[in-house]
Parts: C-alpha cells; sequence; structure tokens
C-alpha cells in the first residue's frame, strides 16, 4: 500500500487545491494520517473513493475527539535594553535575555477516519478534518454522500461531540434524547445534578441535592 | 472472485447509497406503528419507527439509545486494564472476542508481543464464541419465525456446554475478562483443552442436525429466501461486516485479510453467499460454525506449551507512549474495531469502538422497504445485533 506521504501527492495531483498535512503517529502501530481542510474534504474523499489504485471503498470508522484549549510554556530569547554599570559608567546594552512565555493552542473538535479497501484489501488510511474552535464555528462537511457508513457515525459524532455536519441527510441525535442539550463525549462536560439524584441520598449525593433543592427554591422565588 | 466487481459504479448519480423514496399506492392513509422499545423481536430495547400503507412498509427509522450508558466516556476515566471487564458488556453473547479487539488495539499502540501459547488460546475461545454466537443467531431466527422455544433451545444447549467451558477456564460464564494486554489472564489445563476436544467432538453432529432444520424445511424457505435482499455495492459503501457482508458475495473477512494473531496458520474457507437475502445470511452462520470446528480442530492439535502472559507486560502503572492506534479483529457480529490516543497518561486520551451491531443497521431501511411488516422481523433478526453494543 501506498505510505500516507505518497497518497498525498496523489491527492494532490487530483484535487490541486487541497491543502493536505500528513500528521505523524508517534507510537508502534504506524498509522499515520492525513489532515485535510475541511472546505475540499468532499472532493478528497470521492478521489480517495474513486481512485482505481487506492479504491478505498469502505470506511470502517468514523469518530470524534475533543482537544481541549492547551495552555503550553515555553522559552523563547527576547532582546532588551539592560542599563549595566562597567567600571562606573553607565551603559545601556542590548542583550538576549531568556524568557517563560504562556502560550496557548486553541482547542478544536475532530474527526477521524478510518478507510479501508474490500477491492485491494488494503488499510487502514486515517484522514481527520478540524473544526475552527470548539463554540460556534463546528461545521464539517458530511462524507456520507460518499460513504453511507459515516451515516450513523456522524450522527453519533453530532450527538457526543457536537460537530455539526453540513451536507449530512439526516442529522439528528442518535444516542441521547431529543431535548439533550450538551455533548457528553466533550471533555469538559459537566453532567447535570437536577437529574437522577437517588431518592434516598447519602453523602455526596445528599450534598448535591440540597444545593439543587435550594436552587429550584431561589428560581420559584424570583420567580413569584 | 473478482476482486474489482463491488467497486463503486462511479457516481452513476447522486444519493444511489440511499434508501429510495416510497409512495402509498392509492389514497389509504398511512399507519405508523413503533415497533419497540419493548417488542419480543428487538432483542432488547430498540425502536422502528415504521410507516405502512397496509401491510407494506413504506418508512423505517431505527431509534437508537434506549440502552446507552456512554461507555466510552468511562473508557477515558478509568486506566487501560481497567477497562477490560467492560468490554465484556458490550456484546454480552461474544464477550472473549470482545476482549480480543481491545487486547489488540492496545497491543498495537504499545508493540507488545503476545506468547505463542497465549495466541493459541485466544484462536481456542474466539472460535468456541463464534460458534456460540451463530447457533444463537439461528435459533433466535427461527424463534422469530415463529417457533417458539424449542428450536432456539436446541441452539442454547450447545451453548450452555461451551459456556461450562469458559466458567471452568475463567471463573464466569459471560462476563469472562480473559485476556490482558500480552497474553491471557490464566492458563488452561491440559483436562480443559480435553474439555474443549469432547465438546468439539459433539459439534457436528449439531450442525447438522441444524442444517436439516434449515434446508429441509419449507416454511423456513419461502419465509426467508428472496425476502430482505442486499446488494454488495450498498452493503460495502454502508459499512457492513461479517457474515451479512459476506452472504452479499463479497469476500471479505479479516481473518483473511488482516491475519491478525496468528489465523495465517490455520486452514479454512470464506463461505460467500450469491443472493444476499435473509436465507443465505443463516446459512452463512451455519457454514462458517463449520469452519470454526475445523480451526479448532488444528489449535487444539497444535497448541505449544509454555507462558499464557509475556513476561515483560505490565498491567499495573501502563503508560502507553503519546499515539494512536486502530485494531479491528472479526468477531462474529463484524468488524470490532477499538480506536485508541494515548497521551502518555496512564487513562487513554480517546476510548472508541467501533461496534459491528450498530454499523450493520445502517441498511435496514433498505432492506426492509415494500416489504410485508411480518418480513421486518425477520431481517431485523437476520442482521443479529446485541444492544449492549448498538447503544454502549
Amino acid at each position: 500500500m501506498k505510505t500516507a506521504e505518497e497518497i498525498k501527492a496523489a491527492i494532490l495531483a487530483a484535487v490541486p487545491e487541497a491543502a493536505i498535512e500528513v500528521v505523524a503517529n508517534p507510537s508502534v502501530s504506524g498509522q499515520h494520517s492525513l489532515r485535510l481542510d475541511p472546505s475540499h474534504a468532499f472532493a478528497v474523499a470521492k478521489f480517495l473513493r474513486d481512485d482505481a489504485e487506492l479504491s478505498l471503498d469502505f470506511l470502517s470508522n468514523a469518530t470524534g475527539v475533543d482537544w481541549l484549549d492547551k495552555e503550553v510554556s515555553e522559552k523563547v530569547k527576547v532582546p532588551r535594553t539592560v542599563t549595566k554599570t562597567v567600571d562606573g559608567v553607565e551603559t545601556t546594552v542590548e542583550e538576549l535575555v531568556e524568557e517563560t512565555r504562556k502560550r496557548t493552542i486553541p482547542g478544536c473538535l475532530e474527526a477521524v477516519y478510518h478507510l479501508y479497501s474490500v477491492a485491494k484489501g488494503h488499510g487502514p488510511v486515517v484522514i481527520r478534518m478540524r473544526t475552527g474552535n470548539r463554540t460556534d464555528r463546528v461545521q464539517l462537511p458530511s462524507l456520507t454522500p460518499v460513504w453511507r457508513s459515516a451515516e450513523f457515525q456522524e450522527r453519533e459524532i453530532f450527538d457526543l461531540f457536537g460537530i455539526v455536519f453540513t451536507g449530512h441527510p439526516d442529522l439528528r441525535r442518535l444516542l441521547m434524547w431529543d431535548e439533550f442539550k450538551d455533548h457528553p463525549m466533550r471533555r469538559d462536560y459537566v453532567e447535570p445534578d437536577d437529574f437522577e439524584y437517588e431518592p434516598t441520598a447519602h453523602d455526596e449525593v445528599l450534598v448535591r441535592a440540597q444545593a439543587h433543592r435550594a436552587r429550584l427554591a431561589a428560581q420559584e422565588g424570583s420567580g413569584a | 472472485m473478482s476482486t474489482s466487481g463491488f467497486v463503486q459504479e462511479k457516481d452513476k448519480h447522486d444519493g444511489w447509497n440511499r434508501p429510495q423514496v416510497m409512495e402509498p399506492d392509492g389514497e389509504a392513509e398511512l399507519l405508523e406503528v413503533a415497533m419497540g422499545p419493548h417488542h419480543p423481536s428487538t432483542h432488547g430495547v430498540f425502536r422502528m419507527d415504521v410507516a405502512l400503507d397496509g401491510e407494506r412498509v413504506i418508512r423505517l427509522k431505527p431509534v437508537f439509545g434506549y440502552l446507552h450508558r456512554n461507555h466510552e466516556k468511562l473508557g477515558e476515566t478509568q486506566s487501560y486494564l481497567a477497562s477490560m471487564p467492560f468490554t465484556d458488556r458490550l456484546d454480552y453473547i461474544c464477550p472473549m472476542t470482545n476482549n480480543w479487539a481491545y487486547a489488540l488495539a492496545v497491543e498495537k499502540l504499545t508493540g507488545q508481543e503476545v506468547p505463542e501459547r497465549a495466541e493459541y488460546l485466544r484462536v481456542i475461545v474466539g472460535e468456541l464464541t463464534r460458534v456460540v454466537n451463530h447457533a444463537s443467531a439461528i435459533g433466535f431466527l427461527i424463534q422469530e419465525m415463529g417457533a417458539s422455544g424449542t428450536p432456539l433451545m436446541y441452539a442454547f444447549k450447545e451453548r450452555e456446554k461451551i459456556l461450562d467451558l469458559f466458567e471452568e477456564l475463567t471463573g464466569a460464564r459471560m462476563m469472562v475478562n480473559y485476556m490482558r494486554f500480552g497474553g491471557c489472564r490464566v492458563d488452561a489445563t491440559p483436562a480443559w483443552l480435553d474439555g474443549v476436544r469432547k465438546v468439539l467432538a459433539g459439534l457436528p453432529k449439531f450442525a447438522d442436525e441444524f442444517e436439516n432444520l434449515l434446508c429441509g424445511n419449507e416454511i423456513l424457505m419461502a419465509r426467508c429466501q428472496g425476502v430482505g435482499i442486499l446488494k454488495p455495492e450498498l452493503a460495502v459503501n454502508a459499512g457492513i461486516t461479517g457474515p451479512m457482508l459476506r452472504a452479499t458475495g463479497v469476500n471479505y473477512d479479516i481473518r483473511k485479510v488482516d491475519k491478525y494473531g496468528i489465523y495465517d496458520r490455520f486452514k479454512f474457507r470464506v463461505p460467500l453467499g450469491d443472493h444476499g437475502d435473509v436465507y443465505d445470511r443463516f446459512m452463512i452462520r451455519l457454514l462458517e460454525m463449520r469452519e470454526s470446528f475445523g480451526i479448532l480442530e488444528q489449535a487444539l492439535k497444535d497448541i505449544p506449551g509454555g507462558p499464557v502472559m509475556d513476561p515483560k507486560a505490565k498491567l499495573r502503572g501502563f503508560r502507553p507512549k503519546p499515539g494512536e492506534a486502530y485494531g479491528r479483529i472479526e468477531a462474529p457480529k463484524g468488524e470490532l474495531g477499538f480506536y485508541l490516543i494515548s497521551d502518555g497518561s496512564p487513562n487513554p486520551y480517546r476510548y472508541r469502538i467501533r461496534p459491528p451491531s450498530l454499523i450493520n443497521l445502517t441498511v435496514l431501511e433498505d432492506m426492509c422497504l415494500g416489504s410485508n411488516v411480518a418480513d421486518v422481523v425477520l431481517i431485523f433478526g437476520s442482521v443479529d445485533i446485541v444492544l449492549g453494543e448498538v447503544d454502549r
């Protein structure tokens, strides 16, 4: 089978405007992946499926990953003017000073697809797409028209992660009920305290139940 | 068969892989029925919202989530090892293969070696699981056709014998928690292997009996043949795997394709269907069961001595290097995959299960459209799902 780099070259030959990045996988599995830009992902997916040599006709697994904002601290050398007293004479010198700076890598949601070829018996080819952020720019193109097996799996990603797949024929929640508001598979999901506390609450649940009742009482008071 | 016959026909038209839109005949009003979540045919809590024109199915939407417990989130909050017993609860008919798929994915992530004896033991328990699953699936089909109880109990008789073996080996009939990254939890005694040989000796007779029940029964053939037809192009495109895919004639068995474990050492054939109907799906299961007997015989003959755990394997304080891996096996119901992302901590950053049962239901609507409502029960039964895995 072709390596990730070769597949990237093949895609660029067919869809020249696509931006593709090879994401190396440091683990021993050696399953490197290709990150597609969402605007050309649909064309690339069609190419991957229909290309005679690759013929990745089988989408095995589609899933989401939630990447939170990540704070990294890195050491940078910053030029700075320092006043120094050398031999009784005050001089200002430009110096490189090492400084630790904190930088935030913005989080995003990611959809990952594992492709195989039934016709050729090779795989997996891993493709992934990232959303702009985790709040309002969460649209990604749906690959369901290309591979039908994404239908339920993309619905599940929409349900549990909150990625909105544009072009999906039937984008509804899959596992949670329709009225449910949040996305439980997100890393920062906090389960609400106002359902399913035990009728005979004790310990931590009791504290939560009391807090919940107090909140309800306050709401009723303010409403009246 | 040729290897390129089922590549998509180059986008004949958009939406070729969608279910067709059906219009009711005449003026009659549509009847909307919710089959489930408590319906005897649904094997658990599962609902199909069906729109009927008389007896004909016009629309069918499966509704999931009644057994949802967010297994994947649970996997992220605990260590790699702690997820192993939870995998038993996915497809509770075949816990051994669930263990195997998870162990395989972690081994891909870390590059751990599995000792030879453990590989053989995995094949033995895995193929026994396949027999259990296929026997019960056929039993359930006959039950759903109206033969209440007796045929299913025939299947369960053999299943009990195998579950007794599992109990002897692992301490539990179903929640076995048997495999570990880098081997198996306990070794099999010679007496246990003899027990497997004894059970195996009785299995071909049982399969013959079952085949007579299937092939010779006129009612069964009338109900099954030509019902719920699935086309190979759509099956591949919709990610259908396992006996359901092979019943359409597509030669894709992960034991042959990936040759995971030691499957390249065994001689076995991959049964293929012609029509992709309900009858083919069950015949494939019967034939696969017979192939499993062959694999079991070979494995029992060749099983070497030695350790069952890699002595270097580390179960406590297990921290894989950052990276990701997707491991998959041919579980009895189809392709069972685990996708793991490690960030170097003791818990997986992402723990994903690729459930064959859920994805095989993608084409349920396509198969049921236009057929009678009584056949929906049969077609659904022929998909062979377990809700513990569908909803996770």
